[in-house]
């Protein structure tokens, strides 16, 4: 039986003395003197062709340096779509699209010059919604829609507002309604909202004279900083580097490449000179790409047994007026479009739309959340139409291994996670059989409701990461890798799973928590729920290789054969003769002999990892195989929603999620109750308020409602361990999973108390109301 | 008469029980000149319009949200900031509660949840929220931070520091 | 960060910072007397304010006034929302001190400044309007008192250069039944869709609104019809909405058709608890 050192016990956080003392360093927070500053200016128009730009007073400003516009250096950037210049050129598509940027000696002088920026538009007609933009006769936001260049699997329609089409064709769907008894059908809408991280994005950009350039950017993705600049700026790779210190906050938003491409611009305006861009909240809430926002339709047949024969899904995404990330979103949404159920017949066509709104770019869940708020809906409603109980009747379809998914992958037990388990243990917690679902007492109703989920990534196939192992001469170790720190607390978890195979004491292990380019392994990006998977089976790598070094030093130390030795506790010793062997302390520099001749050098493990098997998705029929496993879950969200004035409470949010391995109970039990809180945040309260012409209302945290204490309900989390065996110690990505199903569960528990479908986000009790009066005609107690 | 004009001031602010001499403008806000002046970077800009509580510091034991304060208002008053904290309650229950994950709004947290359990060390669960949700936070549930603070009320009681 | 420099004066009296106002003005300056500041601030970080100086009245000891006297409750205009809550004095202002902003934001905003604000809501005057208190204003013609339903109308009725030093209420007032009810598009942080103060004198109800228009407001009219005691409740406030002195407020917190809901409800609830008194 193995023996558990590190692993499943709650490690503190390698950087928590930090965080509580105020020494914890961001982005933001390095101080350089002779730094410039970098204010951009934004569009107050949501569409309109750029008539003149007028600088002229800016630069005459005090403290300024430069002015830049689009025309200065008229580029496009963008992944997997170029379609998006850093600096707007010739029309603006979304209000708070940068304009113009201005550098100044001081910050607030900049903000003062941006002020003299003077922009004059023609407005042209808005598109304000993804229903909108798929309209024939619809103003198109990107004219050369063909001429942009591809850097993945993207399949834009040239004449249209459709950025991405993304296809699921599985089985037969005429066989399936001819089988199907009953067919339900919905419309669902969910509106853009934000990230709304604390840290507001940051970068700062230098060219050194001899042309290395250097940015520190709070970015979930340093090493595509380089690459995208590398490729968008012809730049050399290798004279680039990233640094990224503590992120504050990311959620998918720190994902994309923005600021730091006009940094770059801005820096080069003023001979290279170093330059840092703060976004504002403003600017942060708008300016930078958002969480997508969705329109959906779905239809669903079933027989009177409650099997799903059926299921037709229109998806189309607000990707605002860039596509960005949303394109991949797209597909990862049509990857697992039916949610976590056994349907064979198929059909499923999800579009990126373009819309006049702010780019939408990866937001925690990646199009699972918006998924999975459309279909568990759907699924209440198929089961109060077959008149099954909700769970029942995602029990009895739960995929699992030998199905397919939508895109034809079959399931085994390690790629998948179990989530008839989930459900059980849900009903258990939250004592489904044991009370009813609706309870009245008086004006207050109490409703229970549930949610079913899955989620995989869109990873790319050759995906990975790398991992260096130093050993210190006291025989503890330091980690180097290039996953970044947004809070999700990878690197601690990290240093178990180094612990753990080096059977080491967990606080010998030091995590680097700055990611820089030059020096730290190749990590894809902190996203998708993937680094503890990517990043951790190269840690295992390098341990593995430290571990090898130590057992062939200690072997010439020992005079045995390194295939006698064992590691552990500080120690190599003799596996059948522990009480032989040598301090690690005393090789991991080599040994030391009396006459001061060494034996072996430095330990220095390395290792890396790639994803395996995975392919690229048919155009045609999405038939391919999209990333590592799927992770699953189960939620539950119970309301007591008052019919007196309609608004409600959550009482309290429940989860029970296959993680695999709990690998540190306190982290995954935080990462469980942060998303819960956030997808209850989002799913209640959270989004951008547009006007006619597309302006958006409320870009700051005075009119954008988030969770605050005190809106927080009681958390009910459990976890199911069904291994991923290709992962360190069979863990699966947890990160993003605790979000995704609260939308849904908050909606159906709503809908139950309302009497009333709530299908559209987010469920204020403004929203309630309109439904009540739209649905009833009743204006409620007056 | 008329009134110069004054670009610039010099003011003695009283830091962290440390008496600092800073050149300002007035218009700056107490929080930038924490940060860019003092380095005292622990108080974070998270939306400089008095919305987040990521900047707050204490002015004279009080909660403070150093976005909406001038540096120059401060004068004569006692500033503290997370960087004056040392091995506070409340500061280890941050740790022992795991109540904070990016760590970006926990300065501002510590900062209001140290002066309540001093201000009002009877707090119950409504004055605790009033206090508390003057910030946000974006990555935990609140759970943490709720347990963190009851923990040191409760310990603060339980030690008979406080009569009540 | 503010994106312009202006100058900071803090005044010790009452003389002094008009005196300040006066010829900063005369200089162009376009001087503001500044309480907490926190209005200022924000206003001018997004440019939608602009100063060349500023004047701390935190300084003058009339400003800081927070006590009764002489039957009549002093508050001085610069008192902070949380010593308002907090040393109940007058407990339906302390109520509705209470929830505006943010307990910590609170620590900052001012009485005056909350009065004399930009910020449409101006939540503490709802319990000087109730009161029929009057208003302390210092300028350039000295020191004069003012009902205050003679100088706010829809919002402070102040001339260049005067500023608000005290309110003072009987005390009479501060004794009387009340209820005070804030209604948010949701969570308890933000701007209203609803608030109503609302207390008993005499057997009449008195009833003050913020977050209905735009603007915050009593109106004897709606008075007249709500206390109409032979009319059932749902029909006075049905004819009382009728009569509101501006259209219902449409932005981001609600659209005007749901705040007529909440409005109604909201009344409903307030008057119920009031007739019981």
């Amino acid at each position: 039986m193995r023996q558990f050192l590190a692993i499943g016990t709650s490690v503190p956080r390698q950087e928590a003395s930090e965080k509580v003392t105020g020494i914890a360093k961001y982005t933001n927070d390095i101080n350089t003197t002779g730094l410039l500053h970098v204010k951009m200016v934004t569009s107050s128009c949501a569409h309109g062709t750029i008539v003149s730009i007028d600088t002229s007073k800016a630069r005459k400003a005090p403290g300024v340096r430069a002015v830049l516009t689009g025309r200065d250096f008229p580029i496009l950037t963008g992944s997997p779509l170029a379609d998006r210049p850093p600096i707007a050129i010739d029309k603006v598509r979304y209000h708070g699209e940068p304009v113009a940027v201005v550098v100044a000696d001081q910050e607030y002088q900049a903000m003062n010059a941006a002020k003299l920026v003077d922009v004059a538009y023609h407005p042209l007609p808005v598109v304000n919604s993804p229903t909108e933009a798929i309209r024939s006769q619809a103003p198109l936001v990107h004219e050369n829609l063909a001429s942009y260049k591809r850097f993945e699997a993207v399949y834009p329609v040239p004449g249209t507002n459709i950025a991405n089409h993304v296809k699921i064709r599985k089985g037969d769907m005429q066989k399936g309604w001819a089988e199907s008894d009953v067919a339900i059908e919905a419309s669902f809408s969910i509106p853009q909202s934000d990230h709304a991280a604390m840290e507001t994005r940051c970068a700062t950009a230098e060219i050194k004279p001899n042309g290395r350039v250097e940015i520190y950017s709070a970015s979930q993705s340093p090493y595509v900083i380089r690459d995208m600049l590398s490729l968008f700026f012809s730049i050399d790779p290798s004279q680039i580097v990233v640094h990224t210190p503590l992120v504050g906050g990311a959620f998918g938003g720190k994902a994309p490449v923005q600021l730091e491409f006009i940094a770059y611009l801005a820096s080069k305006a003023v001979g290279g000179r170093k330059v840092k861009l703060v976004n504002s909240r403003e600017e942060d809430f708008i300016t930078s790409p958002v969480h997508i926002g969705l329109d959906a339709k779905v239809k669903l047949g079933a027989t009177k047994q409650g099997k799903i024969v059926a299921a037709e899904i229109t998806y189309l995404f607000d990707g605002g007026a860039y596509s960005d990330r949303a394109a991949i979103i797209t597909r990862a949404a049509a990857q697992d479009c039916t949610g976590p159920y056994r349907i064979d017949n198929v059909h499923c066509d999800s579009f990126c739309m373009y819309t006049n709104h702010p780019y939408a770019t990866s937001f925690r869940g990646f199009g699972h959340p918006e998924l999975t708020f459309v279909i568990e809906r759907a699924m209440d409603i198929l089961a109060a139409r077959l008149n099954l109980d909700p769970l029942t009747l995602r029990r009895q379809i739960a995929i699992g291994p030998g199905d397919t998914t939508p895109t034809q992958t079959v399931l085994t037990t390690s790629n998948v996670g179990n989530l008839a388990q989930c459900i059980d243990k849900l009903k258990e917690i939250i004592r489904w059989n044991d009370e009813p679902q609706v309870v009245v007492e008086g004006h207050k109703v109490r409703t229970k409701g549930v949610s079913c989920f899955w989620k995989n990534s869109s990873t790319p196939t050759d995906a990975g990461a790398g991992a260096v192992l130093l050993l210190n001469r006291d025989g503890s170790a330091r980690l180097v890798c290039g996953a970044v720190e947004i809070g999700q607390g990878t690197k601690t978890v990290l240093s178990q799973i180094v612990a753990e195979r080096m059977k080491m004491n967990v606080d010998q292990i030091y995590v680097e928590m700055e990611v820089n380019t030059d020096t730290c392994p190749e990590h894809w990006k902190t996203v998708a729920s993937r680094s503890t998977l990517l990043v951790g089976r190269a840690a295992l790598a390098a341990a593995d290789d430290a571990i090898r070094q130590l057992r062939h030093i200690a072997s010439v130390v020992l005079g045995c054969s390194a295939d006698h030795l064992e590691i552990g506790f500080g120690r190599v010793y003799q596996k059948d003769n522990p009480q032989i062997g040598v301090q690690i302390s005393e090789i991991a520099h080599g040994y030391r002999l009396p006459n001061g001749n060494t034996i072996g050098s430095q330990v220095i493990g390395r290792g890396s990892y790639t994803m395996r098997d995975l392919t690229s998705l048919d155009p045609e029929t999405g038939k391919g195989n999209p990333g590592p496993e799927w992770g699953v879950g189960a939620q539950a969200v119970e309301v007591e929603f008052d019919t007196k004035d309609l608004t409600y409470r959550v009482v309290r949010a429940s989860a029970v999620i296959d993680a695999g391995k709990v690998m540190n109970p306190k982290a995954a039990r935080g990462q469980m109750t942060g998303g819960m809180s956030m997808g209850l945040s989002f799913a209640s309260r959270e989004a951008f308020l547009y006007n006619k012409a597309g302006i958006i209302q409320n870009p700051r945290f005075r009119t954008y409602k988030d969770h605050r204490y005190g809106d927080h309900p009681e958390y009910l989390v459990d976890f199911v361990e069904t291994p991923h065996l290709e992962a360190p110690y069979g863990l699966r990505g947890i990160g993003e999973h605790g979000v995704i199903g609260m939308p849904a569960a908050l909606a159906n528990s709503l809908s139950l108390a309302t009497g009333i479908a709530m299908n559209r986000l987010p469920l204020t009790p403004e929203a309630i109301w309109r439904e009540k009066k739209e649905n009833t005609g009743d204006s409620f107690r007056f | 008469m008329t009134i110069p004009r004054i670009p610039k001031v010099s003011i003695d602010l009283l830091v962290n029980n440390e008496m600092r001499n800073v050149v300002v403008r007035p218009s700056d806000t107490l929080l930038r000149v924490l940060r860019e002046v003092l380095g005292l970077t622990g108080a974070k800009p998270g939306c400089e319009n008095g919305d987040c509580g990521s900047c707050t510091v204490l002015i004279d034991g009080w909660p403070m949200k150093s976005c909406i304060m001038l540096a120059v208002e401060a004068v004569n008053q006692q500033i503290t900031t997370i960087e004056g904290l040392k091995d506070t309650p409340i500061q280890n229950a941050f740790l022992e509660q795991w109540a904070f994950q990016c760590g970006y709004c926990t300065p501002g947290f510590i900062m209001n949840c140290h002066a309540l359990v001093n201000i009002h060390p009877d707090a119950n669960d409504k004055v605790i929220q009033e206090w508390l949700e003057s910030n946000i936070c974006r990555c935990t549930g609140y759970e943490e931070i709720e347990a963190a603070v009851k923990s040191v009320l409760s310990k603060q009681r339980s030690d008979g520091r406080y009569s009540h | 960060m503010i994106p312009f420099d202006f100058e900071y004066y803090k005044a010790t009296s009452i003389p002094e910072a008009i005196y300040l106002f006066q010829n900063l003005f005369l200089q162009g300056r376009n001087p503001l007397y500044y309480g907490g500041g926190t209005e200022i601030i924000t206003l001018a970080r997004t440019n939608r304010i602009y100063t060349e100086a500023v004047i701390d009245i935190k300084g003058i000891p009339e400003c800081n006034v927070f006590a009764h006297h002489d039957h009549k409750l002093l508050v001085g205009s610069a008192v902070t929302l949380t010593r308002v809550s907090e040393e109940r004095l007058f407990p339906l202002l302390s109520r509705t001190c209470s929830e505006a902003a943010d307990q910590t934001a609170r620590n900052k905003i001012t009485v005056g400044g909350n009065i004399c604000g930009r910020i449409i809501f101006r939540e503490a005057v709802l319990s000087f309007l109730l009161a029929d208190s009057d208003i302390l204003i210092a300028g350039p013609s000295g020191i004069n008192k003012k009902p205050i339903h003679e100088i706010f109308k829809q919002r402070m009725r102040l001339q260049r250069g005067e500023f608000v030093v005290q309110v003072h209420t009987d005390t009479d007032y501060t004794k009387l039944p009340f209820i005070a009810v804030k209604k948010r598009r949701i969570g308890s942080v933000g701007y209203p869709v609803v608030t109503i103060a609302a207390m008993k004198k005499e057997q009449l109800v008195r009833v003050a609104f913020s977050g209905v228009c735009a603007f915050p407001f009593r109106s004897h009219q709606i008075e007249t019809i709500l206390n109409d005691r032979l009319t059932p409740l749902e029909t006075r406030i049905e004819r009382a909405v009728r009569h509101l002195p501006a259209p219902l407020l449409s932005n981001t917190d609600a659209s005007a058709e749901y705040r007529a809901f909440v409005l109604k409800n909201t009344l409903l609830d307030v008057l119920t608890a009031l007739e019981e008194v």
